[in-house]
């Protein structure tokens, strides 16, 4: 769930101060940011707002803060679980290739032939063929590089990283987002938004600057 | 007893001496009175402000060291191996001895991001960014050598499985080829854990420089990254799954390293002990490379406040503990060639420390690695940043002849007294040597210039600031008071 990625035109009275929300090169308000200095009160209102029953809502951090995912609501990712899959996968992978390439000697069939994937089968200093020992090595490798490809790509993939268009990037107060402030943003797409009751929530956090994020 | 570092959550530290052990309470991380935006200025004015003119002369001596390098390897290519001094005993020369070298440096980059990550040792997060980069320029120089040492480097993917039209397989119980494996996951798996620990510092990067073309190039780099908290928590447990995986791989690379030895029959090589004793080696050598690089570099870029005199301190003591283990092998492997019997191990062993023409290697790695870390037990000789930049020195030095030891000495004298033969570098091979500095130190110093050098977001996360504390007692709730408190099943958001 990505906050801030889609318009929504129909949540904003018509008689609210901010810029008109129709027309098509008219800017759409599309959430509510707030501004806070102090971890204490950004983990209070973070409480707050998830009390208040919002779904589609973030809170941006330099870093990451100890307990942000109770006061959120974030439930665990799946991610530990793509990782062991992607790890047998890589552990599977590791032993098929070093028994195809060592020790037995199929000729590919006939639909297959064009390329030539003939494994060897060959005897070093009277040792077996294959065995767990000599290869545990190599399997091994494969299953970790296999699992941290899947950490990785699988996190940022979860996350729908890369996203360079960010309309919260067109704030100038966001771009403290990565150094020393936090910020709680709504997104327009909750259920429960409305521009009034937004603000409202945003408010009664003790938020230092509250800014309509528009796109 | 007098409560030395009070009430850190309020306190912010400027002059406290945090070398002191206070049992039961935290030394501060961070002094000097930084808070979280003083954090962000002090390490993005390195790469946002002009560089000081010690980091041209630097880079130039780089530079001409690196075209030193690539002027040796383009000799080495368009003449053959046989510009080397290796010879038909010794085979394994300069070109085997610089790969476990530089490969051996780079694991204290991965034992400080991952090892001590899992065992919450929170000073790391001071160094880790430029160990890891100097994990990454060591593996770098490392792999470039057993590539050149195949001779005809155009082949070297023969070293990979692929499928060719000549049916030519690896050989899959060749400890070589688990290193392929192994050297080739960890320069992999490395260089993620470094770009994914780097994302959030590169978007601070993003939102602080001023000129364009910076902006877009950090943009595209830092893939868009908010700070988002839903973001943060899976980038955590990603962070935390690569250092549970880099735990294993780290000591697995030295071991396999060793393997390359220690499954062969010539004495001096054919010893169970190599892989602890290879990877205990490495942590020692890899520590000193990083106060090496960490004690010019906060000085020179004014992180003292954030590689604390703490940091150098425990770096110290981790290159004590790692040396002693070391000294311990040496020891060791002395005992089990006279215990075990066998008269060419013995021979050996008594050719290396006592009748042969290197024997004056040996005891330089004695020196280096057994005696002169013992000076570490002295607080003195750990809080003073110079002399103990000396001391790293001399421990790289000594783990630079033990590989020398390790190689040359075992090859040159191995079973039939026929195949003797003793071995001197070339030019070529020294040209090479010196060069490799110049490429791991172009790579450093466009790293100093170019990335953030500390890992901003988790030193913060360390700070005293960085942890909520309620104003007032927190209510509980119904849930909570029955002990089963569930905030998330409240609001059943998307499970992601």
């Amino acid at each position: 769930m990505t906050t801030l990625t889609t318009p929504h035109h129909g949540d904003i009275p018509h008689e609210s101060n901010t810029i008109p929300s129709t027309g098509i090169d008219a800017p759409v308000v599309v959430g509510l940011c707030a501004e806070y200095d102090d971890v204490t009160a950004v983990l209070e209102a973070a409480e707050k707002v998830r009390d208040a029953g919002y779904r589609h809502w973030d809170v941006y951090s330099p870093f990451p803060i100890h307990g942000i995912d109770a006061a959120m609501g974030i439930r665990p990712t799946i991610l530990p679980w793509l990782v062991l899959c992607m790890g047998l996968t890589g552990c599977v992978f590791g032993i098929s290739m070093t028994a195809w390439i060592n020790a037995f000697a199929i000729t590919m069939p006939k639909p297959f032939d064009w390329v030539n994937l003939q494994g060897y089968q060959f005897l070093i200093s009277g040792k077996p063929i294959w065995s767990i020992q000599a290869n545990i090595p190599v399997i091994f490798e494969c299953t970790v590089l296999f699992s941290a490809l899947t950490a990785v790509f699988g996190m940022l993939l979860l996350n729908k990283l890369p996203m360079l268009y960010n309309p919260l990037f067109k704030l100038e107060m966001f771009r403290r987002a990565t150094s020393d402030r936090f910020f709680i943003a709504l997104d327009a797409g909750d259920a429960r938004f409305t521009h009034e009751g937004a603000k409202e929530l945003l408010e009664s956090t003790g938020a230092l600057k509250i800014e309509t994020i528009e796109d | 007893m007098a409560t030395i570092y009070s009430n850190p959550s309020t306190t912010i530290f400027r002059e406290v001496d945090n070398t002191i052990e206070a049992p039961g309470q935290r030394a501060p991380l961070v002094v000097g009175g930084r808070n979280f935006t003083s954090v962000t200025d002090v390490v993005t004015d390195v790469n946002l402000k002009p560089a000081p003119l010690g980091w041209y002369i630097g880079f130039a001596c780089a530079v001409t060291m690196l075209g030193v390098y690539l002027t040796s390897v383009a000799y080495l290519l368009t003449t053959g191996v046989g510009v080397w001094g290796n010879n038909n005993s010794v085979d394994w020369a300069f070109d085997i001895i610089n790969f476990v070298f530089w490969v051996g440096i780079g694991h204290a980059g991965t034992l400080i991001s991952a090892i001590l990550y899992l065992f919450r040792q929170n000073w790391r997060t001071g160094i880790n960014r430029f160990a890891e980069a100097m994990t990454i320029f060591a593996v770098v120089c490392a792999g470039l050598y057993p590539a050149l040492h195949i001779g005809r480097v155009w082949c070297a993917y023969w070293l990979f499985p692929i499928p060719n039209q000549m049916a030519m397989w690896p050989q899959t119980r060749s400890p070589l080829w688990w290193d392929v494996f192994a050297v080739s996951t960890y320069a992999t798996v490395s260089m993620l854990f470094w770009y994914v620990g780097m994302l959030p510092d590169l978007a601070t990067l993003r939102d602080r420089t001023k000129s364009r073309v910076a902006q877009v190039a950090y943009s595209v780099v830092s893939l868009g990254w908010t700070g988002s908290c839903r973001h943060w928590h899976r980038f955590e447990r990603a962070y935390l799954l690569l250092a549970a995986l880099a735990t294993p791989l780290v000591l697995s690379v030295h071991s396999i390293v060793s393997f390359d030895f220690a499954t062969s029959q010539v004495p001096g090589w054919h010893t169970t002990l190599f892989p602890p004793y290879f990877v205990a080696g490495a942590i020692f050598g890899g520590f000193a490379m990083v106060l090496v690089l960490a004690i010019p570099a906060r000085e020179w870029f004014g992180m003292k406040d954030i590689i604390t005199i703490r940091h150098i301190d425990n770096c110290a003591k981790v290159m004590l503990g790692t040396g002693m283990i070391v000294s311990y092998s040496y020891a060791m492997e002395l005992f089990i060639a006279w215990y075990g019997g066998n008269h060419y191990e013995q021979a050996e062993f008594l050719f290396r420390a006592k009748d042969g023409p290197y024997a004056f290697s040996f005891w330089c790695l004695i020196f280096c690695n057994a005696v002169v870390p013992q000076l570490l037990w002295f607080k003195k000789f750990r809080l003073n940043p110079w002399p103990l930049f000396l001391i790293a020195n001399i421990g790289n030095i000594g783990m630079w002849w033990e590989r020398f030891v390790i190689i040359v000495q075992s090859l040159n004298r191995t079973f039939l007294p026929s195949a003797w033969r003793l071995y001197w570098p070339s030019y070529v091979d020294l040209a090479m040597f010196a060069g490799s500095f110049g490429l791991f130190f172009t790579l450093f110093l466009l790293f100093c210039r170019f990335l953030p050098i500390v890992a901003m977001a988790e030193v913060k996360s360390i700070m005293p600031e960085a942890h909520a504390h309620h104003k007032e007692p927190h209510k509980q709730t119904a849930d909570q008071a029955a002990g089963d408190f569930r905030p998330d099943e409240h609001h059943k958001p998307v499970r992601h």
